[in-house]
C-alpha cells in the first residue's frame, strides 16, 4: 500500500463521515422547519425517510422479486415445480423438523442462561472481565467458531483423540463416537454451538437491561422482606419483559437464519440439515435459484408466529401508555 | 460532558488506527519488473497496451496462485496489460452472482464445464476470439473444445488439466511383496484381497470429508467404473441425462465401487471402520500409507502435494521413491486406456482487446510450457514438452493426455447441472456409503435432476 | 478435570487486576451498592464461575492451538501441551507477513476492514435511532404497521438480496464512483460506498427493533416535560433520547461492529476483491486455503481478526455499567 492509496482510503472516510453528518444535519433542519399544518407527519416521514429508503432498496425490493422466482423455473415459466421439489424429496421433512428443534432449543437455552449470568454477575467484582469471556464467542467469525468446535467434536477411529468430547470419553473408558455422524445427537451438538455464540448477545442486552430497573422498587421489596428469588421474579423480570422479548425474537430469527454452523460442521450431511442451509446450497451451490427462492418463503412462513406474538406484545405496550 | 463523549467514542477508533498505520508500516511497494531484463520476441503477436488492465478471479489460491501470477509476468511485462489474479474459495458460489449483478471480474477462471455452461447460458460471456479458436484447434483433443462450447458458441480454450482415477500405492511395499501392477479390474480385486490376507488388515484408505463438498472423492470412483465398464458413449449420456442416473448400468458402476468402500474387508485401512470414510479429510486420507498401515489409495494426481503435509521434500513421488501410482486399470486388458479428468476454462466477462490478448496467450504452447515448468501442474496442451514437467508422475500423466491411443472423459459430476454434481451427487456418496442401499441413492439424485 | 486448571487462572487473576477499576467506577456507599452486595450469592458466583469456564474451554482450546505446530494439532489434543511440548510463532508469522502475491499486504486490508465497519456501523446506527425514536414517540396509527413491517424484514436472507442490490449498484452507483474517481484520482474507482450502504441496509431491521425496545422506555413525562418547554423533536431526539439511550446504542454498536468485521459474504460480493476495498477476512479466507483443513492457519488467523472487536468493546463497556436512567432520575 502506498502513502497515496493510505490518504485515499483516510480520505473516503473523513468524506463519509462529512456527508452522513451533513445529511442528518439537513433533515434535522427540516425537522425542526416543517409547516404547522400536519406537523407529526412530516416529522416522522422525515425521520423515517433514510432508513425506509435502504430498507425498501435493500430488502423489500428483492423479496418482492425473490417471491416471484420462487413460482418460476429455471426456464423462466411459472410453475409450481420448486413447491413440488421441496416436499417431495425424502429429506425436506427432516430438514424441517431440525429447523423447529433449532427454534425450539437455541433461543430459549441462550436466553435463560444469559439472563442468569447476567444476574450474577451484575455489579460484582470484575463484571467487565465476566463479560468478555461470554462475549468471545460473537467477536470470533463463523469459520474460527468452526475450527473451535472441529477441536471439540473431532473423531479418531485410531490413535490419540484431539477431539475434546471423545478424549474425556475415553478417558472415562469409554469408546469414542462420531459425534456430528450420529443422527440424531448431532443437531443437538449443531444447536450448542449456537447457544454458545447467542448466549453473550442475550447477556449483554439483558445485562444493559437489569441496570435500568429502579433500585428503589428492588429496595422497597427489600424491606417487605422478600428473598432474592421473590425479588428476581416480582421486580426484575417485569422491569426488563420488553428486553426479554426482544432478545429471545432476535435470537429466533437469527436462529432461523443460521446456515454458517450447518455448512461449515457438516454442510447438511447425515440428517443435520436446515432450511436456511437448504436456501444457500440451492441458490448458490447448485444454481437453482428458484429452488433456493422458494425454501426463502418457506422461512417467511416459520417466522410469522413470532411476527405475530411482537405484534401483540406491541399492541399491550402501547395500551399500558 | 460532550466533548468527553466524543473522545470516548474516538479511542478505540485511533487505536484501531493505529494498528492498521503499524501494520501498513511492515509492507512495501511491490517493485514492478524491468522491461529491459525480459526477453520480448516470443509476445509480440499479443501487442503492446498502454496502461490496461485485467482482472482475473478463480478458485486457485496461495503457492498455486503464485506461480500462476508468475507465469503471465513476462507477459505483463512486454505487453503493457497489468493481470490482476484475486483467489478465492467462494468463487463458485460467486461468480454467477457476480455476473448477474454487472461486477465479475473481466476473466474468471472457471474448474466446471457445467458452471460455463450456466454463465453462457445466462449470456454473460465473451466468446472466444478467432485466435484462441485457432490455438484449440491446433493445441488440444476435440473433446476439450466440446466442453468449452454452448450452443455452437466457443467461450474458452482449457488452461491446466488433471487425471483422476491414479491409486496411490508404496512401491517398496509392491517390491518386497513381489506384487505386480494389475493390468484390469479384475487383477485389481484380486490384489486386494491378496494384500489383505498377507497383511492381515484391510488394503485401502479412503478419505472424503471435504467440508460442503463432502463426498466428492466418492464421485470420482464412480465416473472412473462408468467409463471403464461402459465406455464413453454411456458415460456421454449419463452425464447429459441421456439416460436416467438410476439406469441399471450405473447401479452396476455403484455396486462394483461398493465392493471397496462398503466393505469392512477393504476400508478403512489405518483410519478406522467404514463408518471413518466421512469424517475423514480427503487430505489427509491417503497418509496411512506412510506408515505401512495402507497400501492402495484412489486420487486424482494433485495429491502429490499432499505427501508431505508439513512442507518439505521428505517422502518422494517416483517409481523407486516413498509412494507412486497407477491408473485405475480398464475392464480388459489392452486397448487405449481410459482416463477422467478435471480442468479450468478462462471465461472473459469484459470485451476488450487487452483481454483477448490475455487469454488467447493463455491458450497458447508457450503459456502451457511457462507454468508446468514452474511445478506442480500439468496441462493439456499438445504443445507442451512432458519433460519440463516437475515430476515422474505429472511427465507421465502427460503423457497420457497426449497419446492419441486415450479416451479421455472431463469429471462427470462437473459436468452435470449443479444441482446434481455440486449437491446430491455428492450427498448420495455420503448417504450410500453410510448403508442406504443401491436403488434409493440412485432414485435420490435422479428425482433431484433438473427438469429444464 | 485438571485440564481446566490453566482456564481458571487468568479469571481469578482478572478478578484481582479488575477490583480497582470497579471500585473507581462505582459510586461508594450508595444504597444501590449496599443492596446488591447482599443479592450476590456464593452460589451465584459459582454458577457464574461454572459458566465462564465452561464458555472459555473452547476458545483457550483453539489459542494453544494457535501456537503448536500442525503436526502436532493434527495428532494430539491442545490439552496435552505439556506431555507434546511444542511452540511456535510460525502460525502468526505466516497470517500476518506471508508475502503471497495474490494478496500481498496485510496493512491494507486491516485499513480496509476498519474503514468499512467504521462507517458501516455508524450509518446504521444513526439512521437506525432516528427511524426507532419515530416509531416510538410520534403517533399515528399506520406507523405500528409499518414497524411491524420492518420489523419482519429481518428475516429476509441476505443471500436473496445481493443479485437485485448489486444490480441497483452497479446501474446507479457505478457511474458515481467513476465520477468522484476522475475528481480525486488518489480515491480508487472501486471504494468503500457500496460496502456501506449494503452493510447499512442489511442492519437496519435489526438495529430498529433493538434500539425502539429501548427508546420507547424512556419514561413519557421525561418527553412530554420538554415538549411543554418548547423544545421541537430535533432537539428533543438530540438532547434527551440519545443520552439516555446511550447504553443502548453501544451495546448495538458494538454487534454491529461485530457483525460487520466478521462478515465475509457481503465482502466477497461488493468489494470486487482488490485490495482497494477488501476486508481482512477476505484476506484471511484466502489464506486458509481451498478445502480448509489448514488447521494450525486458520487458529491464528481467529485470534488475528478478533483482536479489534474486543478492543471496541473493552472501550465501549463503560456503556454498559451507567443504568439505563443513570441521566433521567437524577433529573
Amino acid at each position: 500500500m502506498t502513502t497515496p492509496d493510505l490518504l485515499g482510503k483516510i480520505l473516503q472516510v473523513v468524506m463519509g463521515l462529512v456527508v452522513l453528518a451533513a445529511v442528518v444535519g439537513l433533515l434535522i433542519f427540516f425537522i425542526d422547519k416543517a409547516p404547522k399544518k400536519g406537523r407529526d407527519y412530516w416529522q416522522l416521514a422525515l425521520f423515517l425517510l433514510p432508513a425506509m429508503l435502504f430498507v425498501a432498496i435493500g430488502l423489500v425490493y428483492p423479496a418482492i422479486r425473490t417471491s416471484f422466482l420462487a413460482f418460476q423455473n429455471n426456464a423462466g415459466e411459472w410453475s409450481l415445480d420448486n413447491f413440488i421439489w421441496m416436499f417431495t424429496q425424502p429429506a425436506a421433512i427432516r430438514t424441517l423438523i431440525n429447523t423447529v428443534l433449532w427454534v425450539a432449543l437455541a433461543p430459549v437455552i441462550s436466553t435463560v442462561i444469559g439472563l442468569a449470568y447476567a444476574v450474577f454477575i451484575d455489579k460484582s467484582r470484575g463484571e467487565k472481565y465476566y463479560k468478555v469471556i461470554l462475549f468471545m464467542p460473537i467477536a470470533i467469525s463463523f469459520v474460527g467458531a468452526g475450527v473451535i468446535w472441529g477441536f471439540v467434536y473431532d473423531y479418531n477411529g485410531v490413535g490419540d483423540q484431539i477431539g475434546l468430547l471423545n478424549a474425556i470419553v475415553v478417558a472415562f473408558g469409554g469408546e469414542p463416537v462420531q459425534w456430528l455422524q450420529t443422527d440424531p445427537i448431532n443437531t443437538i451438538l449443531l444447536i450448542v454451538i449456537m447457544i454458545w455464540i447467542q448466549t453473550g448477545f442475550a447477556m449483554v442486552l439483558l445485562s444493559a437491561a437489569i441496570k435500568g430497573v429502579p433500585t428503589e422498587q428492588i429496595e422497597a421489596a427489600e424491606l417487605d422482606g422478600t428473598n432474592a428469588w421473590q425479588r428476581f421474579m416480582n421486580v426484575t423480570v417485569p422491569g426488563i419483559r420488553g428486553s426479554l422479548v426482544v432478545v429471545f425474537t432476535t435470537i429466533s430469527i437469527a436462529t432461523l437464519k443460521v446456515f454458517d454452523i450447518v455448512r461449515t460442521m457438516t454442510a447438511g450431511n447425515f440428517n443435520t440439515s436446515v432450511v436456511a442451509n437448504e436456501m444457500y446450497t440451492q441458490a448458490f451451490r447448485a444454481s437453482e435459484i428458484g429452488r433456493g427462492s422458494a425454501l426463502a418463503l418457506i422461512l417467511f412462513v416459520f417466522v410469522l408466529p413470532i411476527v405475530i406474538y411482537n405484534v401483540n406484545v406491541l399492541r399491550k405496550q402501547r395500551e399500558i401508555r | 460532558m460532550r466533548i468527553r463523549r466524543h473522545r470516548r467514542w474516538m479511542a478505540p477508533v485511533v487505536a484501531a488506527a493505529a494498528v492498521g498505520l503499524a501494520l501498513t508500516g511492515c509492507t512495501g511497494d511491490i517493485a514492478g519488473e524491468d522491461a529491459a531484463d525480459t526477453d520480448c520476441a516470443d509476445y509480440e503477436e499479443y501487442g503492446t497496451f498502454d496502461d490496461a488492465e485485467v482482472t482475473v478471479a478463480g478458485t486457485i489460491l496461495d503457492l498455486e496462485a503464485d506461480r500462476l501470477s508468475e507465469s503471465w509476468a513476462d507477459f505483463e511485462t512486454c505487453t503493457g496489460i497489468s493481470v490482476d489474479y484475486q483467489g478465492s474459495s467462494e468463487f463458485e458460489a460467486q461468480i454467477a452472482v457476480l455476473a448477474e449483478g454487472g461486477n465479475a471480474p473481466d476473466v474468471g477462471i472457471v474448474p466446471q464445464p457445467g458452471l460455463l455452461n450456466r454463465l453462457a447460458a445466462g449470456g454473460w460471456l465473451i466468446p472466444a476470439s478467432q485466435p484462441v479458436v485457432d490455438n484449440i484447434d491446433e493445441w488440444w483433443d476435440p473433446i476439450w473444445k466440446e466442453y468449452a462450447t454452448v450452443d455452437g458458441e466457443v467461450y474458452a480454450a482449457p488452461l491446466m488439466a488433471s487425471i483422476k482415477g491414479y491409486i496411490w500405492y508404496s512401491p517398496a511395499e509392491f517390491e518386497e511383496n513381489g506384487y505386480e501392477i494389475p493390468a484390469t479390474l479384475d487383477e485389481l480385486t484380486a490384489l486386494s484381497e491378496q494384500i489383505a490376507s498377507d497383511s492381515g488388515r484391510q488394503p485401502w484408505c479412503v478419505g472424503l470429508e471435504s467440508g460442503d463438498a463432502t463426498g466428492w472423492p466418492g464421485t470420482d470412483w464412480i465416473e472412473d467404473y462408468v467409463l471403464r465398464l461402459h465406455g464413453p458413449e454411456v458415460y456421454d449420456q449419463w452425464v447429459t441425462h441421456g439416460i436416467p442416473f438410476n439406469d441399471p448400468q450405473i447401479a452396476e458402476a455403484f455396486d462394483g465401487v461398493g465392493a471397496y468402500l462398503k466393505n469392512e474387508e477393504m476400508v478403512n485401512a489405518g483410519i478406522g471402520n467404514v463408518s471413518t470414510l466421512v469424517t475423514e479429510a480427503f487430505q489427509t486420507g491417503g497418509l496411512p500409507i506412510l506408515d505401512g498401515e495402507c497400501s492402495l489409495h484412489h486420487q486424482a494426481s494433485f495429491y502429490e502435494t499432499f505427501w508431505n503435509p508439513d512442507g518439505g521434500d521428505a517422502n518422494t513421488v517416483a517409481s523407486d521413491g516413498t509412494v507412486f501410482a497407477f491408473l485405475l486399470p480398464p475392464e480388459e486388458a489392452g486397448g487405449g486406456l481410459q482416463v477422467t479428468g478435471g480442468g479450468e476454462f478462462p471465461v472473459a466477462f469484459r470485451d476488450a482487446e487487452e483481454v483477448e490478448a490475455f487469454r488467447h496467450y493463455l491458450s497458447s504452447d508457450l503459456w502451457a510450457n511457462n507454468r508446468v515448468s514452474l511445478g506442480g501442474v500439468i496441462s493439456a496442451n499438445k504443445g507442451l514438452d512432458p519433460e519440463v514437467a516437475s515430476s515422474e508422475l505429472l511427465v507421465q500423466s502427460i503423457e497420457i493426455l497426449q497419446n492419441p491411443e486415450t479416451t479421455f472423459r472431463f469429471d462427470g459430476s462437473d459436468l452435470m447441472p449443479g444441482a446434481v454434481g455440486a449437491d446430491s451427487f455428492w450427498k448420495g456418496i455420503v448417504a450410500w456409503v453410510g448403508g442406504e442401499d443401491t436403488a434409493q441413492v440412485l432414485d435420490t439424485i435422479e428425482a433431484s435432476w433438473p427438469a429444464s | 478435570m485438571s485440564s481446566v486448571a490453566p482456564a481458571d487462572l487468568p479469571i481469578d487473576k482478572e478478578l484481582a487486576d479488575g477490583e480497582a477499576a470497579e471500585l473507581a467506577e462505582r459510586e461508594p456507599g450508595t444504597k444501590a451498592a449496599r443492596v446488591k452486595k447482599r443479592l450476590t450469592s456464593r452460589t451465584a458466583t459459582i454458577a457464574s464461575l461454572v459458566i465462564a469456564v465452561v464458555w472459555t474451554i473452547p476458545t483457550f482450546g483453539l489459542l494453544v492451538s494457535s501456537f503448536r505446530p500442525a503436526e502436532l494439532i493434527r495428532t494430539t489434543g491442545w490439552w496435552t501441551i505439556f506431555q507434546n511440548p511444542g511452540f511456535t510463532l510460525e502460525n502468526y508469522a505466516t497470517v500476518l507477513f506471508s508475502t503471497s502475491s495474490s494478496s500481498p499486504q496485510l496493512g491494507s486490508y486491516l485499513v480496509n476492514s476498519i474503514a468499512i465497519t467504521l462507517l458501516g456501523t455508524l450509518i446504521t446506527l444513526v439512521f437506525a435511532a432516528m427511524a426507532a425514536y419515530a416509531f416510538a414517540w410520534i403517533r399515528f396509527k399506520w406507523v405500528n404497521w409499518l414497524f411491524i413491517f420492518v420489523f419482519a424484514l429481518q428475516i429476509i436472507p441476505l443471500q436473496m438480496s445481493l443479485v437485485p442490490l448489486l444490480q441497483i449498484f452497479s446501474t446507479w452507483l457505478r457511474p458515481m464512483q467513476a465520477w468522484l474517481h476522475d475528481i480525486v484520482p488518489i480515491i480508487p474507482e472501486q471504494n468503500y460506498l457500496p460496502l456501506w450502504l449494503a452493510h447499512a441496509m442489511f442492519g437496519l431491521p435489526l438495529a430498529i427493533f433493538l434500539l425502539h425496545n429501548f427508546i420507547s422506555d424512556i419514561p413519557a413525562d421525561v418527553i412530554e416535560a420538554a415538549k411543554v418547554d418548547g423544545a421541537t423533536h430535533g432537539q428533543i431526539f438530540f438532547r434527551i433520547v440519545l443520552p439516555l439511550a446511550t447504553p443502548a446504542l453501544a451495546s448495538f454498536a458494538i454487534f454491529q461492529f461485530i457483525w460487520v468485521w466478521n462478515d465475509l459474504l457481503v465482502a466477497l460480493i461488493f468489494s470486487g476483491g482488490t485490495q482497494d476495498v477488501a476486508p481482512i477476512t477476505q484476506r484471511l479466507a484466502e489464506l486458509v486455503g481451498t478445502r480448509g483443513q489448514e488447521w494450525q492457519l486458520l487458529t491464528a488467523a481467529a485470534f488475528v481478526s478478533i483482536v479489534i472487536p474486543l478492543i471496541v468493546f473493552f472501550s465501549l463497556q463503560r456503556y454498559f455499567v451507567r443504568g439505563l436512567l443513570a441521566g433521567a432520575t437524577k433529573g
